[in-house]
């Protein structure tokens, strides 16, 4: 037995021969073409835009989505987007998968509900990586609280106007399409439609938030509707149901970010055990004292219980049964599993992996978007109770 | 023409390999494992010369383990048309693949045999030539470049002091050096359709082998630590230590 980010994963009956190739050519590719520059872009705050072509050619971007636009969905389960998850969070740059991805949360809802022009005219160019989409929900004034959002769109012949802003929005300054939540109706979850919004419409602008904590390569944005005049084809699903088109989306989202915490926590782990075997101290391997052993023996702990957690969930999802309390709850799991191991490898690499440069520096300041974006421990825990009737 | 390439099963390139705790061999237990590198250059020039046109057909084979299939579908998912395993859990040595892959090489008749410049694993560098000698053939080594010309292949390879270029009657082994090509990503589409590609299995008895093997391995064990430096304080000292701690000059 083995501490490695690959040793340290619990077997998987699930897996097959083809999803150990999935994962060995997906390593390959971050390897070659990803890792070396990773950090330097992450520090950069910004990615290439060749990385979404590129992505696009070996299958990242088309996973699971229908072949008719350009998918790959033949054979495709819930454990190819994990291992994809796994090997994007192996890269340890936060901000990479959560920008890359980012069709992952906002073109479902149009594949899902939008009339089949709108699939033709999005799906295929967001899959081969030409071009972008966002998912544009949270506002200045209203975030978790997705029923009352004030963004108006008021239908006005065959066209809604558009008012209003959105903030925190991943991907939102080279977003070619927001897929955002309005208000069509009156107050409450009734009055909320989805519509996608073209980027290049007058009156929509936009503004960077570059000065985050993490995520620094993501050209995250707050985004300004001023009289943006919105075809009413663009309506994505039916008026005033939006709020079911947004929640479906949601226990996806946080099934990819479970699985991309427990990576994490992983690669915290690999990264501890490395250094203490290697650093010596008051005459020992750091790894040779109790402290350091319990410390490491403590992470694997908890990363052995998330995966038991993640598996069991991604077997009843693949089965077809999606329990949302328990999916909001092994977010919360995973946030906790990643925050513990994140400290521990920090606290076991001292003041070497608190210089900037190193995996554990870099996961550690991508805790907190985890444990708050997609749904907060609070928010999560507070839906759980929710859905057990309590 | 027929191609046919070899590749082999061996602990990823990423890996650092470690002696089993009583010193009697590298400690394979959980160790993640991979197509040796070379290999899959070779595989690359091969799916590329079909790619052209100039090869109708590709064959993957490799010797090794059940799990070696693993490979093989590697091979497919790059582009190789079918595989073929000679499945044995015994350990090998280059001899022993050399007269696998003659006897499959005997069944298949290929026109091309590529094959990598050597393993990671074992670093033998010999499998090809043994080949090349089990079957009486035509044989290039640590090929930087490979071209066809009219029922002749023509290789560039790297030797110490430049390039030479040599010129192959067919049939003809070739083995790939790092610089033959860069190798592509399998596309998801490509692996999921390599599941449906032929891949049969042998074993050495079907094909009237014998892979006793004929080295004992008495022993491995890490190299020893290599110490801190020091700092001299003038070319005297330094000479002196040269001469009379290293002795490397007189």
């Amino acid at each position: 037995m083995s501490l490695d980010f690959d040793s340290a994963r619990l077997n998987n009956s699930h897996l097959t021969a083809e999803h150990e190739e999935w994962r060995a050519q997906l390593r390959r590719f971050f390897d070659r073409e990803v890792i070396p520059f990773a950090d330097q872009w992450d520090e950069d705050g910004a990615l290439p835009d060749e990385l979404w072509p590129k992505a696009a050619a070996v299958g990242i971007l088309g996973l699971g989505y229908p072949e008719e636009f350009g998918g790959v969905s033949e054979g495709i389960d819930i454990w190819h987007k994990n291992i994809l998850n796994e090997e994007l969070a192996r890269i340890a740059v936060g901000g990479l998968s959560a920008t890359l991805m980012v069709h992952g949360i906002g073109l479902p809802p149009v594949l899902n509900f939008a009339s089949e022009a709108i699939k033709q005219e999005v799906a295929p160019p967001v899959l081969a990586g030409t071009k972008r989409i966002s998912l544009a929900i949270t506002e200045p004034g209203a975030g978790s609280d997705v029923a009352h959002l004030t963004t108006t769109a008021r239908l006005d012949g065959d066209h809604y106007v558009v008012n209003g802003s959105k903030t925190y929005i991943t991907g939102g300054m080279n977003a070619n399409w927001f897929t955002t939540a309005v208000r069509t109706g009156g107050e409450g979850a009734g009055g909320v439609s989805a519509l996608l919004i073209p980027a290049d419409l007058e009156g929509v602008s936009r503004t960077a938030l570059d000065k985050k904590q993490g995520w620094w390569c993501s050209d995250t944005a707050t985004i300004y509707f001023d009289n943006v005049r919105v075809p009413a084809a663009n309506l994505v699903g039916q008026e005033n149901r939006g709020f079911s088109v947004i929640m479906t989306n949601f226990n996806a989202e946080r099934l990819a970010m479970s699985a991309s915490m427990e990576a994490f926590s992983r690669v915290c782990l690999e990264d501890a055990v490395n250094w203490g075997r290697e650093r010596k101290t008051f005459g020992q391997r750091l790894a040779d004292h109790q402290v350091i052993r319990h410390k490491i023996a403590e992470m694997k702990q908890r990363i052995n219980s998330t995966q038991c957690y993640l598996n069991q969930i991604c077997a009843e999802v693949q089965a077809g049964r999606e329990y949302a309390g328990d999916i909001a709850l092994l977010k919360v799991q995973s946030s906790q599993t990643m925050e513990f191991c994140a400290r521990e490898a920090m606290q076991i690499l001292g003041g070497m992996g608190y210089m900037r440069g190193n995996r554990v520096e870099r996961i550690y300041r991508e805790v907190r978007v985890n444990a708050i974006g997609g749904g907060s421990e609070e928010i999560m825990r507070d839906l759980a109770a929710r859905q057990y009737g309590l | 023409m027929k191609i046919l390439v070899a590749v082999k099963r061996v602990v990823d390139y990423n890996v650092k390999v470690r002696p089993k705790s009583d010193g009697s061999d590298v400690d394979l237990a959980n160790v993640k494992m991979s197509i040796n590198p070379f290999c899959e250059i070779a595989v690359e020039e091969a799916v590329r010369l079909a790619e052209k046109g100039l090869a109708t057909e590709v064959v993957a084979v490799s010797v090794g383990p059940k799990q070696a299939q693993e490979q093989l579908r590697t091979a497919l998912a790059l582009g190789a048309d079918r595989a073929v395993l000679v499945e044995t859990d015994e350990s090998l040595e280059p001899l022993a693949i050399a007269k696998c892959l003659k006897a499959v090489c005997d069944a298949e008749s290929p026109d091309i045999i590529l094959m990598g410049k050597q393993a990671i694993d074992g670093d033998n560098n010999q499998t090809g030539q043994m080949l090349s000698a089990l079957l009486d053939c035509s044989q290039a080594t640590f090929a930087s470049e490979l071209t066809l010309d009219g029922g002749k292949a023509v290789v560039i390879r790297e030797v110490d002091g430049g390039l030479q270029t040599l010129e192959l009657s067919l049939p003809a082994i070739v083995t790939s050096d790092l610089r033959l090509n860069e190798p592509r990503y399998a596309s998801l589409p490509n692996i999921m359709k390599a599941k449906r590609k032929s891949l049969d299995v042998k074993t050495p008895d079907d094909l009237g082998v014998s892979i006793a093997p004929r080295v004992t391995l008495l022993g491995v064990e890490l190299p020893a630590e290599r110490q801190a430096g020091i700092k001299v304080d003038d070319v005297a000292m330094l000479v002196d230590k040269l001469k009379n701690e290293a002795k490397v000059i007189s």
